[in-house]
C-alpha cells in the first residue's frame, strides 16, 4: 500500500530563523529555505533569509551562494557548472522543480521558498539521496547494445533522420526535476522507473545502432517498472531541457501495443 | 582524531577524478582486469566535460581531406612551440581511432548527409599546413562534451566500474618519493578512506576557479595539483592561461568557439569586424590567445561596445534560424537565459574569460608523472596524471579548441593501456606505513574546527580579485609582481580562516575551505611563473617582453610550493624531437595567423 503520510521526521518546522537584510536595503526580497541538519534529533525547518537583490545575481542559485558566502556557510546545496548543463542544483523552487542556476528570482512573485526535490530521503538540506534514481538508469543498461561488429575503419553510417531521433532524448542531463515530479513515482520509486530512466530506455530503443530494442521492450513490459505511468504529464511540464519524456513513454506503450499484433 | 573513522582499501589502480579524462582511464582499466576503484567529488555525469561545447578534433576527413601531420603542424604552432612533438604525434595520429571508437560506444554525433560524423571549422584548424581552413572537429551539436561524458559513464555501468561517489580526494600518500595510495573523505558521513593502489591516476580537472571570471564549474578548484604541491612534486607550466574569447559578459558561461566555426564573428563599436586585422588569413578563427588579446586592445583603445564600452559582440544573426537549430541550439538558450539576447536578431556580449589550465602535473606520453631531482629527470612511481590537471604537454602555451576532449580520450585510453602494462592484476601490496595519512588527517580536522576571523568565501574572493587584475590576458613585471605580493598577503590570511559548520556530513563548509587550500598553492605557482617567465609566448603575453624568446624561454617551467608559499623553480626541455619517422619535427618559425 502506498504511504501517503510521510514519516513524523519529516514534517518541516515552522519556527526556522530569521535573517534580516542589511540597514539600507532597498530592493529587499525574502528566501525561505529548507533545511535539516543531520546531526541533531529536529525536524526540518523553514529559515528566511532577507536578500538585498541589488546586491544579488539574477538567479536562485546567486542567492543561494550569497546566503551561503555572507549569511550562513552551513547552508549545503549541490551545484557545478552554474549555466543548465550538469544538472547538480536540482530543486524544488516555488513549488516547480527546477535548476536552480537557470531560474530567475525575477520569475517567482512574493517569498521564493527552496525545498529538496520531493518525495526523496534528505541528507541535508538541499541534498537529496539520488542513490535509488541512478541505479533505476543503470538497471535499463544504458549503452549501446549490438551483434554486428562495428566497421573496422570508420563510425557506424546513421542518416540525419535517424540522428535526430536521438537528438532531444540523449541530451537529459539526469537532474531529476522529472521523476521527482511525478505523484506515481513518489508513491513507487522502489518499483517503477520513473521518466528519466524510462526516457533513457527510449534513447536506445530508438538509435538505429542499437541492436537491443526487443531485448530492451521485453525488459520495459511490466505493470510496474513501465506502466505507472498514467499520463499525468508533470514530467514533461517539469524539464528544465524542454526535453519531452511523456511523449517517449507514450511511444515506448504504442511500440509494445504494436508488437504484440 | 580519533572521531575519525578510518577504513583501508586495495586495489590495483586507483582514479581521482570521473571527468572525460578519468571515465576513459577507469573503464580501459576494468576492461584490461585490473581492479579499479575511480573516485569522484561529484556524481560522474556533474564533471566539468559535461559543459564542453563544440567538439572534439581528428582527421577524418569526413568534410573534405584532411591528415594528421595538418592537425599536428595546426597543434604545434598552436602552442607556439612549447608543446612535446612525439607527444603531439601521437595524440593526432590516434585521434581518429579515438574518435571512431567514441562513436562505437555509441556518441550521438551530429551527421553529415552521408550518414558520417558532421565536422566543423574552429580556430587555428587548417589544411596543407595553414593554407586552408580545415573542418575537423566532430560535434554533437553544440554540447559535445555532454554527449561524450554520458556516453563514457555509460561505459563505465557496462564494465561494472567501482565507483566512490562524493568521495572528496585530500592527499596522496607518498612514501620515499613514491605514491602508495590515495585518502579521501566521504561527504556523506565523514569516514576518511585510505586507498592503496599500485598506480594513481590523478583526473581532477583544472583550475578555473582561482580567478573571479571564468567559464569554469564551482567544482574546479585543481584538487590533484593542490594534492602534488602538497605531497613535494612540481607543477609544469602554469604560468600559460586560457582566456576564452567569448564568454557571456558579466555571467561568463561559455559561447562556443564552434559559433565561429558556423561562420560568426566578433565586432567593435564601429561595427568593425576586427580580427580581419590581426588575423588576416584565419580572421575569428585565429588561435585562443590571439583573438582574446585582439579583444582586449580593442577595448583598451576605446572600441568597446555597451555604455561602459568594455565588452565586444559576437554575431549569429546571418546564420539563420535553421543553422542554429540544428548546429547551435544550447549556445542560443544560454545566450537568452544569461544575455537575454535572442541570437537570430541580436549579437551576443562577450569578453575574453578564464577557460583553461595549459599547467598540471608533468607527465610523459603514457601519462607516468615527472619530477626533476639533483640534475636529473626521473619518472614518481605509482602516479600518472590526465587530462586538464596533467601537462604531457600536448598543448604547450595554448591549447587549440576542440584538442581537449581529444587530449581526454586518447590519454585517458593510454593510461588504461601503460597500467595493463606495468601493473599485474592482484599483485601483492606493501602495507602502508602506520602513519600513513597522518598529517592528512590532522590537516582536515585543522580546518574543521578553524576558528579565525576571515570567512573562506571572502579569502576566496580576495584570492580571485588578485588573479583577475594580475594574472589576466596581459601582463608587466610591475602587474606581476604587485599580483605576487598581493596573493602573499592572501595566502598568509588563509591562516586565519573560519569555519562555521563543524559536521562530518556533506560539510560544504569545510569542502570549499579545503578546495580553496588547493587553489591557494596553484595561484602562487601561476603567478610566480608569469613573473619568473621573461618573454611571450602562446597565452603569455608580457608587455615588457613583448618577444617570444626561444634562446632562452623554449623551455617549460617547472614551479614548486611549499606549505609556507615560497616557490623555487627548474625546467626541462621541450621534446622538439618526433616520436617515430612518420612525420618530421616541425622547427619553430614566427607565429601568424
Amino acid at each position: 500500500m502506498a504511504e501517503f503520510r510521510l514519516p513524523a521526521n519529516s514534517r518541516v518546522r515552522k519556527d526556522g530563523r530569521l535573517f534580516k537584510a542589511p540597514a539600507g536595503a532597498k530592493n529587499v526580497r525574502v528566501f525561505q529555505i529548507y533545511r535539516f541538519d543531520p546531526d541533531s534529533a529536529e525536524n526540518p525547518r523553514l529559515d528566511r533569509y532577507e536578500i538585498d537583490m541589488d546586491a544579488c545575481g539574477p538567479m536562485v542559485l546567486d542567492a543561494l551562494i550569497k546566503i551561503k558566502n555572507e549569511i550562513d556557510p552551513t547552508l549545503s546545496f549541490r551545484r557545478s557548472c552554474r549555466e543548465g548543463i550538469c544538472g547538480s542544483c536540482a530543486m524544488n523552487i516555488d513549488g516547480k522543480n527546477g535548476l536552480a542556476c537557470v531560474s530567475a528570482c525575477a520569475d517567482v512573485k512574493r517569498d521564493i521558498k527552496i525545498y529538496p526535490l520531493p518525495h526523496l530521503p534528505v541528507i541535508k538540506d538541499l541534498i537529496p539521496d539520488l542513490t535509488n534514481f541512478y541505479a533505476q538508469y543503470a538497471s535499463i543498461k544504458p549503452w549501446l547494445q549490438t551483434r554486428t561488429p562495428p566497421p573496422p575503419d570508420g563510425e557506424r553510417l546513421q542518416s540525419k533522420e535517424d540522428q535526430e531521433k536521438v537528438d532531444r532524448p540523449s541530451a537529459c542531463i539526469l537532474c531529476a526535476c522529472c521523476s521527482t515530479s511525478c505523484p506515481s513515482y513518489w508513491w513507487n520509486s522502489d518499483r517503477y522507473l520513473g521518466p528519466a530512466a524510462l526516457l533513457a530506455a527510449y534513447r536506445w530503443i530508438v538509435d538505429s545502432r542499437d541492436e537491443a530494442a526487443g531485448e530492451r521492450l521485453d525488459e520495459l513490459e511490466d505493470p510496474f517498472r513501465l506502466y505507472r505511468c498514467h499520463t499525468i504529464m508533470n514530467c514533461t511540464e517539469a524539464c528544465p531541457k524542454d526535453l519531452n519524456p511523456a511523449k517517449a513513454i507514450g511511444e515506448i506503450k504504442q511500440m509494445l501495443a504494436q508488437r504484440r499484433h | 582524531m580519533s572521531e575519525y573513522k578510518l577504513i583501508d582499501h586495495t586495489y590495483d589502480v586507483v582514479v581521482v577524478g570521473a571527468g572525460g579524462a578519468g571515465l576513459r582511464a577507469t573503464f580501459g582499466l576494468a576492461e584490461a582486469g585490473l581492479t579499479t576503484a575511480c573516485l569522484t567529488k561529484v556524481f560522474p555525469t556533474r564533471s566539468h566535460t559535461v559543459a564542453a561545447q563544440g567538439g572534439i578534433s581528428a582527421a577524418l576527413g569526413n568534410m573534405g581531406a584532411d591528415d594528421w601531420r595538418w592537425h599536428m603542424y595546426d597543434t604545434v604552432k598552436g602552442s607556439d612551440w612549447l608543446g612535446d612533438q612525439d607527444a603531439i604525434e601521437f595524440m593526432c595520429k590516434e585521434a581518429p581511432a579515438a574518435v571512431i571508437e567514441l562513436e562505437h560506444y555509441g556518441v550521438p554525433f551530429s551527421r553529415t548527409e552521408d550518414g558520417r560524423i558532421y565536422q566543423r571549422p574552429f580556430g587555428g584548424m587548417t589544411t596543407h599546413f595553414g593554407k586552408g581552413i580545415a573542418q575537423r572537429t566532430c560535434a554533437a551539436a553544440d554540447r559535445t562534451g555532454h554527449a561524450m561524458l554520458h556516453t563514457l559513464y555509460q561505459q563505465s555501468l557496462k564494465h561494472e566500474a567501482n565507483f566512490f561517489i562524493e568521495y572528496f580526494a585530500l592527499d596522496l600518500i607518498m612514501e620515499n618519493g613514491e605514491c602508495r595510495g590515495v585518502i579521501a573523505l566521504d561527504m556523506s558521513d565523514g569516514t576518511l578512506h585510505r586507498f592503496r593502489a599500485h598506480m594513481v591516476i590523478v583526473a581532477t580537472g583544472g583550475y578555473g576557479r582561482a580567478w573571479f571570471s571564468c567559464t569554469s564549474a564551482h567544482t574546479c578548484t585543481g584538487d590533484g595539483g593542490g594534492m602534488a604541491l602538497r605531497a613535494g612534486l612540481p607543477l609544469q607550466d602554469m604560468e600559460f592561461v586560457q582566456f576564452h574569447p567569448t564568454g557571456i559578459y558579466g555571467a561568463g558561461c561559455l559561447i562556443t568557439e564552434g559559433s565561429r566555426g558556423e561562420g560568426g564573428y566578433l565586432t567593435n563599436a564601429a561595427g568593425e569586424r576586427f580580427m580581419e586585422r590581426y588575423a588576416p588569413n584565419a580572421k575569428d578563427l585565429a588561435s585562443r590567445d590571439v583573438v582574446s588579446r585582439a579583444m582586449t586592445v580593442e577595448i583598451r583603445e576605446g572600441r568597446g561596445v555597451g555604455a561602459l564600452k568594455d565588452h565586444i559582440d559576437l554575431h549569429l544573426e546571418h546564420l539563420g534560424p535553421a543553422v542554429i537549430k540544428e548546429r547551435l541550439p544550447g549556445i542560443a538558450e544560454t545566450a537568452r537565459i544569461f544575455a537575454g539576447v535572442d541570437v537570430n536578431k541580436e549579437p551576443i556580449p562577450v569578453l575574453p574569460t578564464v577557460h583553461y589550465n595549459m599547467g598540471g602535473i608533468p607527465c610523459n606520453v603514457h601519462g607516468e608523472a615527472i619530477t626533476r631531482a639533483n640534475g636529473s629527470e626521473n619518472i614518481v612511481p605509482g602516479l600518472m596524471a590526465v587530462g586538464e590537471a596533467a601537462c604531457v604537454s600536448v598543448h604547450g602555451a595554448n591549447r587549440l579548441g576542440s584538442n581537449s576532449l581529444l587530449d581526454l580520450v586518447v590519454f585517458g585510453r593510454e593510461a588504461a593501456r601503460h597500467c595493463s602494462r606495468a601493473v599485474k592484476p592482484g599483485a601483492a601490496h606493501r602495507p602502508f606505513k602506520a602513519d600513513a595519512g597522518e598529517t592528512t588527517i590532522a590537516r582536515l580536522d585543522k580546518f574543521r574546527q578553524a576558528k579565525g576571523s576571515r570567512r573562506t568565501a571572502d579569502i576566496r574572493l580576495d584570492m580571485q580579485r588578485v588573479m583577475q587584475s594580475d594574472a589576466a590576458v596581459f601582463r608587466t613585471g610591475e602587474s606581476l609582481n604587485g599580483g605576487k605580493r598581493r596573493l602573499a598577503e592572501v595566502f598568509a590570511s588563509f591562516a586565519d580562516v573560519q569555519v562555521t559548520d563543524r559536521s562530518l556530513v556533506w560539510n560544504t563548509d569545510l569542502i570549499e575551505t579545503l578546495e580553496l587550500d588547493n587553489l591557494l598553492g596553484q595561484a602562487v605557482a601561476t603567478m610566480h611563473s608569469a613573473e619568473n617567465r621573461r618573454e611571450s609566448r602562446g597565452a603569455q603575453a608580457r608587455e615588457d617582453f613583448p618577444n617570444r624568446d626561444d634562446q632562452n624561454w623554449m623551455k617549460h617551467t617547472l614551479c614548486w610550493v611549499s606549505s609556507s608559499g615560497a616557490t623555487r623553480f627548474d625546467y626541462r626541455p621541450v621534446h622538439l624531437n618526433t616520436l617515430t619517422d612518420d612525420v618530421e619535427s616541425i622547427p619553430p618559425k614566427a607565429r601568424t595567423y
